[in-house]
């Protein structure tokens, strides 16, 4: 039952636009789905290896100024007479450097914190997320700072047979979206549910014991940083070809808060988890919108969280299992373990 | 279970300080490849410290530790794991949220080197044949122990006993040449102990030397080849299991000095 959910929602995204012409949905459909790739990438880190990443937005923005960057190219001073000057590539070209920088750049943080874990990664990764904001504001030559990178051309992907498609209207950046989106959260399932994964969950549960058994807890949540980061770098990337403006503000601290929401609220540790939280949380400022004044929609924003958190602890998805799991019928409890011991396994 | 077979593992004049705390101040001894060696002390005696010493998670101030010749200084614990050195705990022995076989499988994640995180991710060939590879093993193994019945269930939620076992199975999916179980039959009723007994035994007979820590001191001197006894962190005695019975030292560590006492003078009467 569960596991034909996950293709029977992507179906039903799939043909949203057909019936919602709006470009106003269509649009915060869109942002929503983008932050929830980001959230997507966040659960698999806080929900799989317990670990909180509250700069995560710097993985993002990363992701949407190289992207930027690459397919704008740019021309800037290092010291001296020395420059280093970059022409403009192809914007699927700008989209793979957004993930491989931004993994990278996971990698490099995770390398340095996860020897402490836990409260120092926590920081670590709010301090580097206020670093990079801050060179995004200063690099002038390279961001051109408070003023913003302008007219970031608009993504374009080659189909074998069709030739090359640019993404103009709302409806194809969509689908975009939702293709990354599909692929991020089949990467995710694919990863948690390998040895890759259960290392991971091990680490989470019972580190010690995890240790023991030949767990290398450094490499392990190192990896899961770098894929993480990669993630939230192609979601930085739709981004930035999608708005075509990005400034120092996709630094902001707000935006990590939204997609931890999404995990929370969703369930973290659950694979749908934070497309439910995704779901709700992307959608409901425009689904308010009609209704009240701005101040009363943020609001109500809170209270929907705080109602979800106090009637749903665990979050949405989990929740969700478990009142399935209750309607079935509860299985017979086994008779009590005799070791058997004959042979060799 | 030749007196001058190989020692596998090597506690060379190991010694821990916690500040000015001595846990153990110099601590000496050997186990044989394939015997059953038990450590035993009253609480406090700083068996718990040797362990952990053994295992990585604490560096000795003083001495080493070797595996078949190999000095453990400044391993981590996994890295001491694939040398072969494999470990129950006593409070917390498996992954409480995942099933009995999850929980064997994290013990298997080494298996199959060959396929790369790549291929895990696309669930290349390479990466399935792996997995169902890791997944008969570990059904193996749960059948090995005794839990087929429970495999699906959720560690946290088995008894005390099972989860030993499951810590044990988990342990040995991670092949070891040496075992150490941290008081695995604490809290076990007589028949969980009995059943425990048999399989240390049948886990030795697998080729896996045994070092054990426990308190039930009938179920030590049972299964045991041999017996090291601690005191204030230093090797009291080290013999055969009648010999640690009758070890004056032993019976002073537990019983104290005059209970000692009293015991030489009933040995004198009846000589």
């Amino acid at each position: 039952m569960t596991r034909y959910l996950p293709p029977a929602i992507l179906v039903v995204l799939a043909l949203l636009p057909l019936v919602l012409k709006d470009p106003y949905l269509l649009n915060a459909l869109i942002t929503g789905g983008i932050f929830t790739i980001g959230a997507i990438s966040l659960n698999l880190l806080l929900g799989y290896t317990g670990q909180l990443s509250l700069g995560h937005i710097a993985f993002f923005g990363i992701g949407a100024y190289a992207s930027a960057l690459t397919t704008l190219g740019f021309d800037i001073g290092i010291f001296g007479d020395f420059r280093i000057v970059h022409e403009g590539w192809h914007p699927f070209a700008g989209f793979i450097v957004a993930i491989l920088l931004s993994g990278a750049c996971g990698y490099v943080v995770g390398r340095l914190s996860f020897r402490v874990r836990g409260a120092y990664f926590v920081i670590v990764t709010i301090c580097f997320a206020e670093v990079v904001r801050l060179v995004a504001l200063n690099w002038v030559e390279l961001t051109q700072g408070p003023l913003a990178l302008t007219a970031i051309p608009q993504m374009k992907i080659g189909f074998p047979g069709l030739g090359e498609i640019t993404l103009r209207t709302k409806a194809q950046n969509y689908y975009l979206m939702l293709a990354v989106a599909a692929l991020a959260y089949v990467v995710v399932a694919r990863l948690v549910s390998s040895r890759f994964g259960r290392a991971m969950r091990g680490l989470k549960e019972n580190e010690q014991l995890a240790i023991s058994v030949g767990v290398n807890a450094t490499r392990t949540l190192t990896v899961a940083a770098a894929i993480s980061a990669a993630i939230a770098g192609a979601a930085g990337s739709i981004y930035a070809h999608y708005f075509r403006i990005i400034d120092p503000d996709v630094f902001l601290f707000t935006y990590t808060v939204t997609m931890v929401i999404m995990v929370v609220s969703g369930g973290k540790g659950a694979l749908a988890g934070p497309v439910i939280g995704g779901l709700i949380f992307g959608t409901l400022p425009v689904a308010l919108r009609p209704y009240m004044a701005p101040e009363a929609q943020w609001i109500v924003y809170g209270a929907v969280l705080i109602a979800i958190l106090f009637l749903m602890p665990r979050g949405i998805a989990p929740y969700l299992d478990d009142w399935f799991a209750s309607r079935r019928r509860a299985p017979a409890r086994a008779p009590v373990a005799q070791p058997q011991l004959e042979g060799q396994p | 279970m030749s007196a001058n077979a190989a020692p596998i593992l090597s506690v060379d004049h190991v010694g821990v300080r916690f500040g000015g705390l001595v846990a153990i101040a110099d601590l000496h001894f050997d186990v044989r490849e394939g015997e059953i060696l038990s450590l035993i002390g009253p609480n406090g005696a700083g068996k718990t410290t040797a362990f952990n010493v053994v295992t990585g998670f604490l560096k000795p101030t003083q001495g080493e530790v070797r595996l078949r010749g190999t000095s453990l200084s400044g391993l981590s614990p996994n890295r001491i794991n694939r040398l072969g050195l494999a470990r129950t705990f006593q409070r917390t022995s498996v992954f409480p949220n995942d099933t009995v076989t999850d929980n064997v499988l994290i013990g298997l994640h080494r298996e199959d080197r060959g396929a790369s995180l790549l291929e895990a991710i696309f669930n290349l060939p390479r990466e399935r044949a792996g997995e169902a590879a890791r997944r008969e093993k570990a059904r193996a193994l749960i059948d090995w122990v005794g839990l087929s019945a429970r495999a699906n269930e959720r560690a946290g939620a088995l008894s005390y006993g099972e989860q030993r076992l499951v810590g044990v199975a988990l342990a040995l999916a991670t092949e070891p040449s040496m075992l150490l179980l941290d008081e695995p039959v604490s809290g076990m009723n007589a028949s969980e102990t009995q059943n425990f007994v048999r399989l240390i035994r049948s886990v030795r007979d697998r080729g896996v030397t045994i070092l054990l820590v426990e308190h039930d001191m009938p179920m030590v001197m049972e299964v045991s080849d041999r017996i090291v006894a601690l005191n204030h962190g230093k090797l009291i005695a080290d013999g055969t299991p009648d010999e640690i019975r009758a070890d004056p030292a032993v019976i002073e560590a537990y019983l104290g000095k005059s209970a000692a006492a009293r015991e030489a003078e009933r040995e004198a009467a009846h000589a």
